[in-house]
């Protein structure tokens, strides 16, 4: 019986998920230009495909350069995240009750729509931003272009992720807050502990295994980002010189219909999440199997 | 007692200040869709339209394809939510109510596959598709975002069905009911809000849904409204920002509320277990 009610899934799965993974084996090392797609038809080249990416430097590069955004956007989201959540325990009812709506209203944005407001507030001619800063006397902003050059480019992506991001970490760990025991607290305030103290002795140890969760599930989105990257930078204006693993693999492979190179990139890419997931699938799992 | 009330003062003017920071992107789109476009080209913004005008909604709404997207969108939601939660459902029954060999690997499987970057599926998905022919098609579109929402979809699921007390299907069963009797009496009321909230984010993931939509359908009479609301950019410098941001409301309008009516239920779907709320 359980079995019967697992088939349309199995099937669905197999066959848009399963068939694919396994076809993306066997372009990866294949010469599948777009002729072949059109054909149908690629042809066997053995590992050739592999060979170019893990001699092309931009492909190295690329890695480095998605693997320290990975730990900037990561870091600062789980950071300011948890500073978010340490606040929402400290404020008026009133206070709280406004941020968390404002929280849960950022959470909702569709990403695509986050990049239009994004594009719009950073705009050089009239964005809302250079005239912000100008006021504030930060400096001299007057048709700043921010999107400049690659730094500053994913600087303003990371702005954007870190922004649509941080609702749902601060509200989870705000949930996990409550699970801090109030007596310890207390006591650790008239023993005359420090606060860093209390945080790191007393909340700390509750919010680990949430905080394990909320990062390894950051570090996959961020690893794989594209749509935000993609759009913000703008089609455009994507070089080797900003490149993500998301967008390495669109361009290489999609977009210079260069199928099989993509493929081995593409596997390259799934290899690395997969090692990086492990923590959340086992953590997921002892879930699973205890209910 | 008064340094305490001194300190939850600081704490509550930063805590304004953060919300001001974090909501305003959202305000300044909604508050740039109802300017005037001498407002908007101006370097001195205008905080708040005293005269709000309708006239970028206006022509959001009369822009190419606005309403053949919306129509497209709605189609490829409907089927997907459809179709999706039926299938997941039964998945969900399953890993509920029955121990079975194998139940662990299906597990992992559906965690799995949540982790797994879209991005590194679009070139065998795309190859996959164009062999069937469903390039340039919904249906393409709609095969793919049901196979990305079941595990999702399944997770969940499965989650409100442990909520049900086993008592009260037994006391069903002891009536004399057979197990569909039980099921459609008893289980299907108690499930209902969750297939609502399940069925919500499956909505809002396919309106929301990007990658996809823009490797598979290629001509404009047959996209979507991301596409739709991206095309508007177009790469150009001189580009019509109170009608984007006039569209980007109008496309954000129903994912907020329904997000809004089931947040609460399932914010913690992908930490589920892992956090007793």
């Amino acid at each position: 019986m359980p079995y019967l009610l697992l088939v349309p899934v199995v099937v669905v799965i197999g066959a848009i998920l399963g068939y694919p993974i396994y076809n993306l084996v066997r372009l990866s090392l294949q010469k599948y230009d777009l002729f072949a797609l059109l054909q149908h038809h690629g042809e066997y080249v053995g590992l050739q495909n592999f060979d170019t990416v893990l001699h092309d430097a931009v492909f190295w590069h690329t890695l480095l350069r998605t693997v320290v955004f990975t730990v900037v956007n990561v870091g600062l989201t789980i950071v300011l995240g948890t500073m978010l959540a340490l606040l929402l325990v400290r404020v008026s009812t009133w206070v709280r009750l406004l941020l968390t709506a404002g929280l849960v209203l950022v959470w909702a944005m569709p990403p695509v729509v986050g990049v239009q407001v994004w594009s719009w507030i950073t705009n050089s001619d009239n964005g809302v931003l250079n005239y912000v800063l100008g006021q504030l006397h930060i400096g001299n902003f007057f048709q700043h272009d921010w999107y400049a050059s690659p730094f500053w480019q994913l600087t303003m992506v990371t702005t954007l992720i870190v922004w649509e991001a941080l609702p749902f970490v601060a509200i989870t760990l705000y949930a996990a807050l409550s699970q801090v025991p109030h007596e310890l607290v207390e006591a650790a305030e008239i023993d005359g502990a420090r606060s860093w103290r209390i945080f790191r002795d007393v909340t700390l140890p509750v919010l680990k295994p949430v905080l394990l969760i909320l990062t390894s599930l950051s570090i996959l989105w961020d690893f794989g980002v594209f749509t935000q990257v993609y759009l913000l930078i703008g089609p455009g204006h994507l070089t080797p010189a900003n490149y993500l693993m998301g967008i390495y693999v669109f361009e290489k492979g999609y977009a210079s219909t260069d199928f099989g190179l993509g493929a081995a990139i593409s596997i390259l890419m799934l290899v690395a999440v997969a090692a990086m997931s492990v923590v959340y699938v086992r953590r997921m799992l002892k879930v699973g199997e205890a209910q | 007692m008064n340094r305490r009330r001194s300190r939850r003062l600081g704490w509550d003017a930063l805590g304004l200040l953060v919300f001001v920071v974090m909501v305003f992107p959202v305000f300044w789109m909604v508050s740039s869709a109802f300017k005037t476009d001498d407002q908007i080209t101006s370097y001195n913004p205008t905080w708040i339209p005293l005269h709000p005008t309708l006239e970028h909604f206006r022509g959001a709404l009369n822009r190419p394809y606005f309403w053949t997207d919306v129509k497209n969108t709605l189609i490829v939601v409907a089927v997907t939510v459809g179709v999706g939660l039926v299938l997941a459902f039964l998945a969900a029954v399953a890993l509920a109510k029955y121990r079975f060999s194998g139940r662990a690997a299906f597990i992992v499987l559906l965690i799995g596959i949540q982790m797994l970057p879209p991005i590194g599926l679009v070139i065998p998905l795309y190859v996959l598709l164009g062999r069937y022919g469903e390039v340039n098609k919904l249906t393409g579109v709609i095969l793919v975002y049901i196979t990305f929402a079941l595990p999702f979809a399944v997770w969940t699921l499965r989650g409100f069905l442990l909520g049900i007390p086993k008592e009260l299907e037994e006391a069903a069963m002891v009536d004399g009911s057979t197990r569909l009797g039980a099921f459609v009496r008893i289980l299907l009321p108690l499930i209902a809000p969750g297939l609502v909230a399940t069925s919500v984010f499956v909505f809002i993931t396919a309106w929301n849904e990007y990658i996809f939509a823009n490797i598979i359908l290629h001509s404009n009479s047959k996209q979507t409204i991301t596409l739709w609301l991206t095309n508007l950019l177009g790469g150009g410098r001189n580009v019509d920002w109170g009608v984007v941001m006039a569209g980007s409301t109008l496309i954000a309008i129903p994912v907020v509320i329904f997000f809004l009516l089931v947040q609460r239920r399932i914010a913690f779907g992908l930490t589920a277990g892992a956090v007793k709320a």
